[in-house]
């Protein structure tokens, strides 16, 4: 079990934050760029004195500001699994692995490193630099290395950032089955949901310093507290007006761009946002009669057509930017070019009401 | 061609003509140190007593000089490179000083300060120790001098090594020091032994300070260079043949620079991680 209760001034804003992470659970702590998730790594481990709080881990203080507890990193011993590795390239693979087995006798570590090795599938490249070897064989090295040094916790920074995307699913799913097989709480952060949702049992977004949200990725989708969770969890967010009185408890809201979007959900009148997930909007030929149980319709024009596997990522411009996520065939059907006129259309029980963006915000 | 080709304009030849002045001006002294006496007549005169007393001196003092810098230099660098602190930026420009302090300049200060008279002579002297015209005191002139060189040098060196692999090596269980010998060294390396060459290069060739603060004395305090100043009046082959043998230990030292710093600039160290 992992506990924290922190605060540290970064650059821009403070890092507060309380998490608890059970062994052999995992937390996936998401935001964008500069939200303060890689410092949340480095005062978990050691390298970084937070200003306030207390972390310990399995009963034992690793810090407390008031005790003035601070345990270095050594003593802590995290498994960090840098974004960009940190493998030591002056090394071979087994003496990466081989400089965290420090608590094995000297000549008992060659051994237990090639057999780490091998275990991670790497066996062939045991007397390779880094340098020489792949992104993905780089992240396995890295596992290894970390788990190799019987971590108290696993710390992962982005830990698929590095690799390309014909081997990150691969990469993730067996990411997940390590850090599951390691038994000890994993702490990962990840600027992307989906990410997230595969590694992690609970995620927290974090904004700012704060984490603003925490749950599974259902509970996220569904249900974002605010724009910028709905945004990262994939969600098209359109701002507006909640106008007054459209009863039977839904909301019609006055969009920024023109047009209307109506909702199941109440909401008082004034600024606010409406979500909407890319799957959940079709697309149809402009002027085509209105059928179907769906009520929102927006006239747009299409931007950009992009395949993504089977489906094809289709970005509009409807006064504000809209996603719409179809299949192939009625891309074909539609001929969906940028330029083409169509009209976005979709359930007022798939569009949820969140916070405007700015609200609830100093 | 004409009209197409672009003709080399007088500006060029100019650029040109000042390139080839320079070239001649700072290889021909070199060069005739080797042209004014041949190969033979350089081995035989390395015979004379003087000379190679003032080479084993050299030797001797700038290799124990160089172990001191070493020693004491890389944990020092280490410091300025990896810590920040307040007034670090003054502490460097003070360790730089003795770079730009003329070297006669410098041998009046060691005096001043370790000389028997000087602020640190009467302690000195009272824990037995003498500085002053022996041997012990050129290798303390050369320190003075040479030391800022490896300096400078280590610490662009360890602030090249990133960040992230000193932090590694802490999170799988290695200590601060540790982590100094086995990650910051290694990769800071190739930035180190630049710095040590061209430390040994100042070192090798020092003369104002020592000849100040040592004195010149045959087979005691006289370095080569103090040997060449000394025998060019009585035996100008000797002191050729002094002088071709530091050329070459220069050159060679330099040689060892270049190819240390091979790809890398000219004012950043060693040791970057691939990325």
């Amino acid at each position: 079990m992992l506990r924290a209760e922190l605060a540290v001034a970064l650059r821009e804003f403070e890092l507060r934050v309380e998490l608890a992470v059970e062994s052999g659970r995992g937390l996936a702590v998401v935001g964008p760029s500069g939200a303060g998730k890689s410092s949340l790594l480095r005062v978990l481990a050691g390298l970084l004195r937070p200003d306030a709080g207390r972390i310990e881990c399995d009963g034992e203080s690793w810090f407390d500001a008031a005790a003035g507890t601070d345990l270095p990193p050594e003593r802590r011993r995290c498994g960090f699994v840098f974004q960009d590795y940190a493998l030591f390239g002056q090394m071979s693979a087994w003496r990466n692995v081989a400089y965290g087995l420090g608590h094995l006798r000297r000549r008992e570590r060659r051994g237990a490193a090639l057999e780490l090795l091998d275990r991670f599938g790497i066996a062939a490249l045991a007397e390779a630099r880094p340098a020489a070897i792949s992104g993905g064989e780089r992240q396995r090295l890295a596992l290894a290395r970390a788990l190799g040094s019987r971590p108290r916790a696993l710390l992962l920074d982005e830990p698929l950032a590095a690799l390309d995307a014909s081997t990150r699913g691969a990469a993730t799913r067996e990411l997940r089955r390590l850090t599951a097989a390691a038994g000890v709480p994993t702490v990962l952060v990840t600027h992307d949901f989906t990410e997230a949702s595969l590694l992690a049992e609970e995620i927290a977004v974090l904004e700012r310093g704060e984490i603003v949200q925490r749950g599974d990725a259902e509970t996220l989708a569904a249900r974002p507290v605010s724009a910028f969770v709905a945004d990262l969890t994939g969600a098209v967010v359109l701002t507006g007006r909640a106008l007054a009185g459209a009863g039977g408890g839904g909301t019609e809201v006055a969009l920024d761009g023109g047009g209307t979007a109506l909702t199941a959900e109440p909401a008082a009148p004034g600024p606010v946002a409406v979500g909407v997930h890319p799957w959940e909007i079709a697309l149809e030929p402009a002027g085509a009669a209105a059928h179907g149980s769906a009520r929102n319709r927006l006239a747009a024009t299409v931007t950009s057509v992009t395949a993504v596997g089977g489906r094809v990522r289709v970005a509009l411009d409807a006064g504000q930017p809209l996603v719409a996520e179809v299949t192939t065939a009625s891309r074909d059907e539609l001929g969906l070019r940028p330029g083409a006129e169509v009209v976005a259309v979709w359930k007022a029980s798939a569009t949820r009401v969140v916070p405007a963006p700015g609200a609830g915000l100093l | 061609m004409r009209g197409r080709g672009r003709r080399v304009g007088w500006f060029g030849l100019v650029l040109g003509l000042a390139l080839a002045l320079c070239l001649v001006f700072l290889t021909l002294p070199i060069a005739a140190i080797f042209l004014e006496a041949g190969p033979a007549e350089l081995l035989s005169s390395l015979g004379s007593a003087q000379a190679l007393e003032a080479l084993w001196v050299s030797l001797l003092t700038t290799t124990i000089a160089l172990a001191v810098i070493l020693l004491v230099g890389t944990p020092a660098a280490y410091l300025l490179a990896t810590r920040s602190f307040r007034g670090r930026a003054a502490l460097v420009t003070l360790v730089e000083l003795p770079l730009v302090v003329p070297p006669a300049v410098a041998g009046i200060g060691l005096l001043a300060a370790f000389g028997p008279a000087g602020l640190l002579g009467g302690a000195i002297e009272g824990a037995g120790v003498r500085l002053v015209f022996v041997t012990a005191g050129v290798v303390v002139a050369l320190v003075f001098v040479a030391s800022p060189f490896y300096l400078r040098q280590a610490q662009a060196a360890f602030e090249a090594v990133d960040p992230t692999w000193t932090a590694a090596s802490r999170t799988l269980g290695a200590g601060e020091a540790r982590t100094f010998a086995r990650i910051a060294i290694p990769a800071a390396a190739p930035g180190l032994g630049a710095g040590a060459a061209l430390a040994w290069g100042r070192a090798l060739g020092e003369f104002g300070a020592t000849l100040i603060f040592a004195g010149s004395l045959q087979g005691v305090t006289q370095t080569a260079p103090l040997a060449i100043v000394a025998l060019f009046g009585t035996d100008f082959d000797a002191a050729l043949a002094l002088s071709a043998v530091l050329v070459a230990v220069a050159a060679a030292l330099l040689a060892t620079v270049k190819l240390l710093t091979r790809g890398r600039g000219p004012t950043e160290g060693a040791g970057l991680a691939p990325r």
